[in-house]
C-alpha cells in the first residue's frame, strides 16, 4: 500500500493542475460581488447564484451558446465527413505518395494562427463572409481537417485488409464497402475525433474574434471576453458564463469517457 | 462454374517479380491447388483471379471470357481468407447474407438460403452471434457459409485451415472436400501445407519463386516428382538426396556414397553427375544381425506410432528411414539399411530436373 503513496501524491497534482482553474473559477462565480477580489474566504461565506442570473439576463447569452453549438456541431459534422473519405481513400484504396500527401495535411496544422489570420480576413471579407457562422464553419473545418485524417487514417489502418477485400469480392463497391464495413466499424474512433474537433471549435478564440463582430455570429469565448463592464471587469459574471459552458462539455466527456479512450488505443484493438 | 485459362501472366510489384509467366488451364469443376513456400507468387495469383490485383502482363478467362475488364464484384468469386475477415460488427446471420443482399436479393430468398448454408455447416444456433464470440473452427465455417450462400462461378480460399489447431485442421480438411463434391464449383486452394494440397486436390501445381516448377495429380507429384524443389517439398519429412555419379564402364549404373544403384531408368552418359532422392518412408532400416543392405550408424529414434522415424548415418551421409516397431534398435547403436531400385529418383546434378 505505501508504495502507492507516490503514485495517489502524483496523481491529486495532477489533478489540482488540470482541474484546479476550473474549481476556482466555480468557486468565484458563487462569489458575491463584495467578495470576488478578498482571499480569504477560500469558499464564498454567503454563496449566490446572482452571477448566473445576470449572465442569462444582461447579455444574450441564448443567442450566443446557440451560435456555438451551431457552428462547433457543423465543423464537427463537416470534418468528419471530409476527414473520414480521406482517411479511408489513403488508407485502403491505391493512392499515389499516401505519405507524402499525409506530411502535407500535418503541415497546415503546423501554420501558427496568428499567421493566417490577416490572410483569411482579407478573404473572408472578400467574399461577404464577415460576421457570419459559416466563416466559421469553415476556417475551422480546415483546421480541424489535419486531425481528423490523420486520427481516422490511424484507425483505418488498424483494420485488417483482408476484411476490405472481403467486402470488395462481396460486391462492395469502394464506397460501399466505406459506408457499409468501415464506418460501422469505426464508430470509437470516429467519436473521439468527433469530441476533440468540437472541443477545438468550442473553444476557439482568435479567430471568431477577428472574423465576427456582433451578437449575430459572436461565439462563446469571444462573448465573455467582451463582457462589458461599467467600473470594473465583472469577474463574477466572466466565471458564471465559463462554468455554464464548460460544464456540459465535462459531463459529455466523462459519460463517454470509455469509448473516447477505447478511440484513442485504437490501434492495439483489432476488427 | 467456369473453367479458367491462364495466359502467359505476369505480376511485378515495382521491380520484383512475383509471378513469371503462369500458362495453365484449371477445369470446370476442378479442385486445384498452389502449393509453396511463402513468397512464391501463390496468394498473388488468387488475387488476380478475384480482381484484387492487376496483372502486369498477359490475361485470365473465365470460360474463355477474358476478365481483366470486370471488379471484383462482378467477377462472381468467392474468397475465404486465412484470417476468415468476418465483418466483426455483423451477426453470424448478416455475415452470411452479406453478398446477397449486395446482390439485392429479395430478403424472403436471402432468409432461406443463409438457412440452407447454415444448416449445411452446422451453424443454425449461431446465427444470432456475433464473430468475436466465436470459436477460430466457427469463424472458419462463416467463413465458407459465406463464401458458399452465393453459389458463384470459382471458390478461392487462402490458407483458410492455416489458424486452426491440427486436430480441427484435418477435420475441416475433410469437411472441404466433402463440400466440394456436393457442390461441383471450380476451387483454387492456396496453401503451404504440402499434406493438405496432397489430400485435397484434383491436381496441385508447386509454385517457386513464381514459377509452376510441377503440375499434375497428387499422385503423380508425389511419385515422379519433376525436380529436386518438388522432391523435396513435397512429402513429410523431406526426400533424401545425395550426391552420385554414372558409373565408367561395364553395366550403367550409379555410384552413389559407395553403394551401387541400378535405377530402372535410362541414364545419363557415363561420368555424369546426378543427384539421388530416396524417400524416408522407402527406406528400412533393420536390425544389424540381418543379411544386405548397408551398415549404418542410428542417431536418432523418433516413434510414430505404427512405425519408428529413423535418423541415420552413412557413410558420413545424414539421413531419414523407417524402421518396424520391433525393429530392435538403439540410438549411436548400429543398424542395416535397404531401399529397393525402384523407389530412387534420380536428377540431374546441375538442373536439377528429374532422369
Amino acid at each position: 500500500m505505501t508504495r502507492r503513496v507516490p503514485f495517489y501524491l502524483l496523481l491529486a497534482l495532477a489533478l489540482a493542475y488540470s482541474a484546479g482553474p476550473f474549481l476556482w473559477q466555480a468557486i468565484t462565480s458563487l462569489k458575491p460581488e463584495a467578495e470576488l477580489a478578498s482571499l480569504p474566504p477560500l469558499l464564498p461565506l454567503r454563496p449566490t447564484v446572482s452571477h448566473y442570473v445576470t449572465v442569462f439576463t444582461r447579455y444574450p447569452f441564448f443567442r450566443i451558446i446557440s451560435n456555438s453549438a451551431v457552428v462547433a456541431a457543423s465543423t464537427t459534422a463537416l470534418s468528419l465527413a471530409v476527414g473520414s473519405l480521406c482517411a479511408f481513400g489513403l488508407s485502403k484504396l491505391r493512392v499515389f505518395r499516401k505519405r507524402l500527401i499525409l506530411a502535407l495535411v500535418l503541415s497546415v496544422s503546423m501554420f501558427p494562427p496568428i499567421a493566417t489570420v490577416s490572410p483569411l480576413f482579407i478573404v473572408i471579407r472578400a467574399l461577404g463572409l464577415r460576421d457570419t457562422l459559416f466563416a466559421l464553419i469553415v476556417i475551422y473545418t480546415t483546421f480541424s481537417l489535419p486531425l481528423s485524417i490523420w486520427a481516422l487514417t490511424n484507425f483505418f489502418d488498424s483494420v485488417p485488409d483482408e476484411i476490405f477485400r472481403a467486402a470488395r469480392i462481396d460486391g462492395c463497391g469502394p464506397f460501399q464497402s466505406f459506408y457499409r464495413i468501415m464506418l460501422p466499424l469505426s464508430a470509437p474512433a470516429l467519436f473521439s475525433t468527433a469530441i476533440l474537433v468540437f472541443i477545438f471549435s468550442w473553444n476557439e478564440f482568435l479567430f471568431a474574434l477577428t472574423f465576427t463582430s456582433t451578437a449575430a455570429s459572436r461565439t462563446i469565448p469571444v462573448a465573455i471576453a467582451l463582457f462589458p463592464g461599467l467600473h470594473e471587469i465583472p469577474w463574477g459574471d466572466i466565471a458564471a458564463a465559463s462554468v455554464t459552458v464548460t460544464a456540459p462539455l465535462v459531463m459529455l466527456v466523462i459519460a463517454f469517457q470509455r469509448r473516447i479512450v477505447e478511440g484513442l488505443t485504437s490501434g492495439a484493438v483489432k476488427g | 462454374m467456369a473453367e479458367i485459362t491462364f495466359k502467359g501472366v505476369r505480376k511485378h510489384f515495382g521491380d520484383v517479380p512475383v509471378v513469371r509467366g503462369l500458362d495453365l488451364v484449371i477445369r470446370d469443376g476442378e479442385f486445384f491447388t498452389f502449393v509453396g513456400p511463402s513468397g512464391c507468387g501463390k496468394s498473388t495469383i488468387l488475387n488476380l483471379i478475384a480482381g484484387l490485383e492487376e496483372a502486369t502482363e498477359g490475361g485470365i478467362y473465365f470460360d474463355g471470357e477474358p476478365i481483366a475488364p470486370l471488379s471484383p464484384k462482378d467477377r462472381d468469386v468467392a474468397m475465404v481468407f486465412q484470417s476468415y475477415a468476418l465483418y466483426p460488427h455483423m451477426t453470424v446471420y448478416e455475415n452470411i447474407a452479406f453478398p446477397l443482399r449486395m446482390k439485392k436479393m429479395k430478403r424472403d430468398a436471402v432468409d432461406e438460403e443463409v438457412r440452407r448454408a447454415a444448416d449445411m455447416l452446422g451453424l443454425v444456433s449461431l446465427l444470432d452471434r456475433k464473430p468475436g464470440e466465436l470459436s477460430g473452427g466457427q469463424r472458419q465455417r462463416v467463413a465458407l457459409g459465406r463464401a458458399i450462400v452465393r453459389k458463384p462461378r470459382v471458390f478461392l480460399m487462402d490458407e483458410p485451415l492455416s489458424n486452426l489447431d491440427a486436430r480441427l485442421r484435418v477435420e475441416m480438411r475433410a469437411e472441404l472436400k466433402k463440400l466440394h463434391l456436393r457442390l461441383g464449383i471450380t476451387t483454387v486452394y492456396v496453401t503451404h501445407d504440402q499434406a493438405e494440397a496432397l489430400g485435397l486436390s484434383d491436381r496441385l501445381a508447386v509454385l517457386h519463386r513464381g514459377v509452376i516448377r510441377q503440375c499434375a495429380a497428387p499422385s503423380e507429384v508425389y511419385a515422379e516428382p519433376a525436380d529436386t524443389f518438388v522432391a523435396g517439398f513435397i512429402g513429410s519429412p523431406p526426400i533424401n538426396l545425395l550426391p552420385g555419379t554414372i558409373r565408367e564402364g561395364g553395366e550403367p549404373a550409379v555410384l552413389c556414397n559407395g553403394m551401387t544403384l541400378c535405377p530402372p531408368v535410362k541414364l545419363p552418359p557415363p561420368g555424369g553427375r546426378v543427384t539421388v532422392g530416396i524417400r524416408p518412408e522407402d527406406i528400412t532400416v533393420s536390425s544389424p544381425m540381418g543379411e544386405g543392405g548397408a551398415e549404418i550408424t542410428v542417431t536418432l529414434l523418433e516413434e510414430a506410432g505404427h512405425f519408428t522415424w529413423v535418423d541415420f548415418r552413412w557413410n558420413g551421409a545424414d539421413m531419414k528411414g523407417t524402421a518396424a516397431r520391433d525393429a530392435n534398435l538403439k540410438a549411436d547403436g548400429k543398424g542395416r539399411m535397404s531401399f529397393s531400385p525402384e523407389s530412387v529418383h534420380l536428377f540431374d546434378a546441375d538442373s536439377g530436373r528429374r532422369i
